[in-house]
């Protein structure tokens, strides 16, 4: 077990490593200046030369990397060329609506998917299975950006229930801020929750056709108590694979649906950043999202083990 | 079980009423506006960046300057309340307006005036339009309310340009602030900024001017048309004065909750061209191109119709405008004997290079499709804006591009050594060398009526449309500019009706 985190923590450093030079050097051959782009096309060549100076811009490549590289390590992630706030900041902010959102969904995604895969997967071949699994096949074809649009249309402009986008910020109150999350949360999940169920359901199936089931059905276990007990845990390895990489595409991978209900979340900040060649924000962002889905796959190894004991004495 | 009828009912109840009497709260007194904006600015301090977002939310509202550009491009007493102009045009004397205070409720004053104009000309200055103070020889206060400006040489244009968001007075104690925190002196003060989401104004108590109606002004930064649209049919957003789809614009205006109203903008959208790099260093090839073009369908197609066809680099609203439409009139024939005596009976190959926003990139199919007609086969090139400066606008390295021209009154940069169209004219130059030393009204309009013909004559650039500005907004909101003189969204005017 020691050993396991010793050799993970291991590969960890070095794929971040790894990670900040690739970042670093794709920014540095990416065409466009900072300081350009900020004062736009009338600008004096004189201006922008005295912006390039205030940025640090005119320093060598290999002092830049390795000043950057040393304010990550001490936890100082620069300051943001065209917001001049520093990168922490402007992170934080911005998690306050991408991590809450990626929670929801993934909630709401686990809480539909988990019972619908089980329940089809005990009733395979009925009625109930084919219709379900055809819905859910429905549910990963529509992008979520048309769900999203369809969810707006109905919700927000013709019922009125709840704002058509937006951030109130968490000052304006807890129940308020939750309201204007809840139609990007369900356009997230629901396409989210038919991948999973899908997946669950496979596993289940998989899992049950296994000698230990039948064994368990003949020492005269019920089917029920056979799935609970002996099914559903062997099927989880699969089932948080996925739900790993869903977090990690929540937290991350959501720009389109940001934009479709203008929220100001980590997936816009970026896009921004790049529009705007604000390169230590995009660079700064892009490595805390490296070192989190390194953390969350090493949740998921984690929970594989306690799923499965047998994988604690591999080392 | 029947405790919990009750509350069920009791929530029900509520639920139904709240909405009501948030509605009938909201009729008594509606004195907030949420406008809603495409692009969010990256900072406050207009004088510290281009993007025309900063202007957008600060300008007039927070921050104001010696003069102000009204709604019609007038120029109008602002922090000065008159001034006098020497006769050889040269020194400016400002009379400024007494008992004005900063947001942070320090007075304000004529040294505030130096310190602003002298910071923006420095040489460390980041100001991203410093070649609006370059004619500033001197800035000295004689007393605190009376600021003298000595320029080099006379500039007709010197009111305008103190009247644009670049050139606002701001107090030395808080410049370095303002990005984040602007302090101005305005009607409204800045409230807050949820970064990525809003800016909220809130009406100024202590301002020296008319009083505005609106207590709390809301920016909303909405990237997405087609959200725009759902946030004004759900009622989240009051106004857009530029709406970004135009294309459901029909949908709004059948709409009586909405009025839509289409102005026009400073921006000449034209077919920027390298003047120098062969074969459009012909004027042959130019004028060829100038006939090739069919102005209206490019609109039609690229802009759903809205936009004003322009055969030269001026503002068809502008006084001084010269309609030049008809100078290469829409004439394939024309255009291909032109390409022929040229040396090009076949046409040639050259790029487009396109920056992101629509009107470049829908017009820039359009107008490849139109070229290919008479022979030009164009390779499109598909640009960030981060790239197209450095390559297109600094390093000259294009064929064509299409970019809309925004600033006000900027048939200057065709004067401009080194501008990125690589034209060079005697003839202009001097045209716009008198303007510059001509005050009088009328001969200033008839220099500018020479200058638009000049470059109409050279065929400099593919003209093509003055951009439109789509407003679009509550019925019941009043006082919101038809077009835009200058990138502002000036809510001292503003009003609900009921």
């Amino acid at each position: 077990m020691i050993l396991f985190l010793i050799r993970k923590t291991l590969w960890a450093v070095a794929t971040l490593a790894v990670a900040s030079v690739l970042v670093f050097a794709a920014l540095e051959i990416v065409p466009g200046d900072p300081a350009e782009v900020m004062l736009g096309i009338n600008a004096t060549d004189e201006a922008i030369a005295a912006l390039r100076e205030d940025l640090g811009l005119n320093k060598p490549v290999l002092e830049r990397y390795f000043s950057w590289v040393f304010g990550m390590v001490q936890g100082d992630f620069g300051k943001s060329y065209t917001y001049s706030v520093p990168v922490n900041e402007l992170v934080a902010d911005r998690i306050t609506i991408s991590l809450p959102l990626a929670l929801l969904s993934l909630a709401i995604s686990t809480v539909i998917a988990i019972p619908v895969g089980l329940y089809t997967a005990a009733r395979r071949g009925s009625l109930a299975d084919t219709g379900i699994m055809a819905l859910s096949q429905i549910g990963i074809a529509i992008p979520n950006f048309w769900f999203a649009l369809l969810l707006v249309y109905f919700l927000a402009i013709w019922l009125q229930l709840v704002p058509a986008g937006g951030f109130p910020g968490w000052d304006a109150g807890v129940a308020i801020a939750l309201k204007s999350l809840i139609l990007p949360s369900l356009a997230l999940a629901l396409p989210q929750a038919a991948i999973l169920s899908r997946i669950t359901r496979s596993a289940l199936l998989e899992t049950l056709g296994e000698d230990y089931i039948r064994t368990a059905r003949a020492k005269g276990l019920s089917r029920r108590a056979t799935i609970w007990k002996h099914a559903l845990r062997n099927a989880m390895i699969p089932v948080l694979t996925i739900l790993g990489l869903q977090f990690a595409y929540l937290l991350a991978g959501t720009i389109i649906i940001e934009n479709v209900f203008y929220l100001p979340g980590l997936g816009r900040l970026v896009f921004q950043a790049i529009s705007l060649r604000d390169l230590i924000v995009v660079e700064s962002v892009v490595m805390m999202l490296v070192a989190t889905i390194i953390i969350i796959n090493l949740i998921v190894d984690l929970a594989y083990l306690w799923v499965d004991p047998r994988l604690r004495h591999r080392g | 079980m029947g405790t919990l009828k009750k509350l069920f009912a009791a929530a029900v109840v509520t639920t139904a009423i709240a909405p009501v009497m948030l509605a009938g709260a909201a009729l008594a007194a509606k004195t907030s506006l949420v406008m809603g904006m495409a692009l969010e600015p990256p900072h406050l301090d207009p004088t510290a960046g281009a993007p025309a977002a900063i202007d957008e939310v600060v300008y007039a509202n927070v921050f104001e300057g010696l003069t102000r550009i009204g709604s019609k491009g007038e120029v109008l007493p602002a922090l000065a309340q008159s001034w006098d102009i020497s006769a050889d045009g040269k020194t400016y004397t400002f009379k400024l307006r007494q008992g004005v205070k900063y947001h942070d409720g320090s007075d304000f004053n004529a040294e505030d005036v130096k310190f602003s104009l002298d910071r923006a000309r420095a040489e460390g200055s980041t100001n991203a339009q410093k070649a609006l103070f370059a004619g500033i020889d001197s800035v000295s206060v004689s007393d605190p309310n009376t600021v003298v400006v000595q320029l080099k040489s006379p500039a007709g244009n010197f009111l305008f340009n103190m009247g644009w968001g670049d050139a606002v007075i701001v107090a030395a104690e808080t410049a370095e602030g303002n990005k984040a925190n602007p302090v101005g002196t305005g009607p409204f003060k800045f409230g807050s900024w949820v970064k990525g989401s809003s800016v909220n104004l809130v009406k100024n108590n202590d301002y020296w001017g008319t009083p505005v109606a609106l207590e709390k002004a809301t920016f909303q930064f909405i990237s997405d048309p087609a959200a725009s649209l759902s946030a004004m049919l759900a009622g989240d957003v009051d106004a857009f004065a530029n709406f970004p789809a135009p294309e459901t614009v029909p949908q709004l205006q059948a709409d009586p909750r909405f009025e839509v109203v289409i102005g026009s903008t400073e921006g000449e959208t034209i077919l920027s061209t390298n003047n120098t790099k062969p074969p459009f260093n012909d004027v042959r090839v130019r004028r060829a191109i100038a006939h090739a073009i069919d102005r209206q369908a490019i609109i039609d197609g690229a802009m759903f119709g809205q936009g004003t066809p322009i055969g030269t680099h001026f503002a068809p609203h502008h006084p001084a405008y010269v309609n030049l439409v008809e100078r290469y009139p829409m004439d394939l024939e024309a255009a291909k004997k032109l390409l022929a005596e040229a040396g090009h009976p076949n046409g040639f190959k050259a790029t487009l290079k396109l920056p992101p926003p629509t009107y470049a990139r829908r017009g820039g199919e359009i107008v490849a499709a139109q070229l290919r007609k008479i022979g030009i086969d164009l390779e499109i090139i598909p640009v960030e804006w981060g790239v197209w400066v450095p390559e297109v606008f600094k390093a000259k390295d294009y064929d064509l591009t299409i970019v809309s021209h925004t600033e006000p009154m900027d048939i200057g940069i065709y004067s401009r050594e080194g501008y990125y169209f690589n034209y060079a004219s005697d003839a202009f130059n001097s045209t716009i060398e008198k303007l510059n030393v001509t005050t009088g009204e009328s001969d200033r309009y008839a220099l500018m009526a020479e200058a638009q013909k000049i470059i109409a004559e050279d065929a400099v650039n593919g003209f093509m449309f003055q951009l439109a500005k789509t407003g679009v907004w509550n019925a019941k909101i009043n006082g919101l500019w038809e077009n835009s003189p200058v990138q502002a969204n000036d809510l001292t005017g503003v009003s609900w009706s009921d």
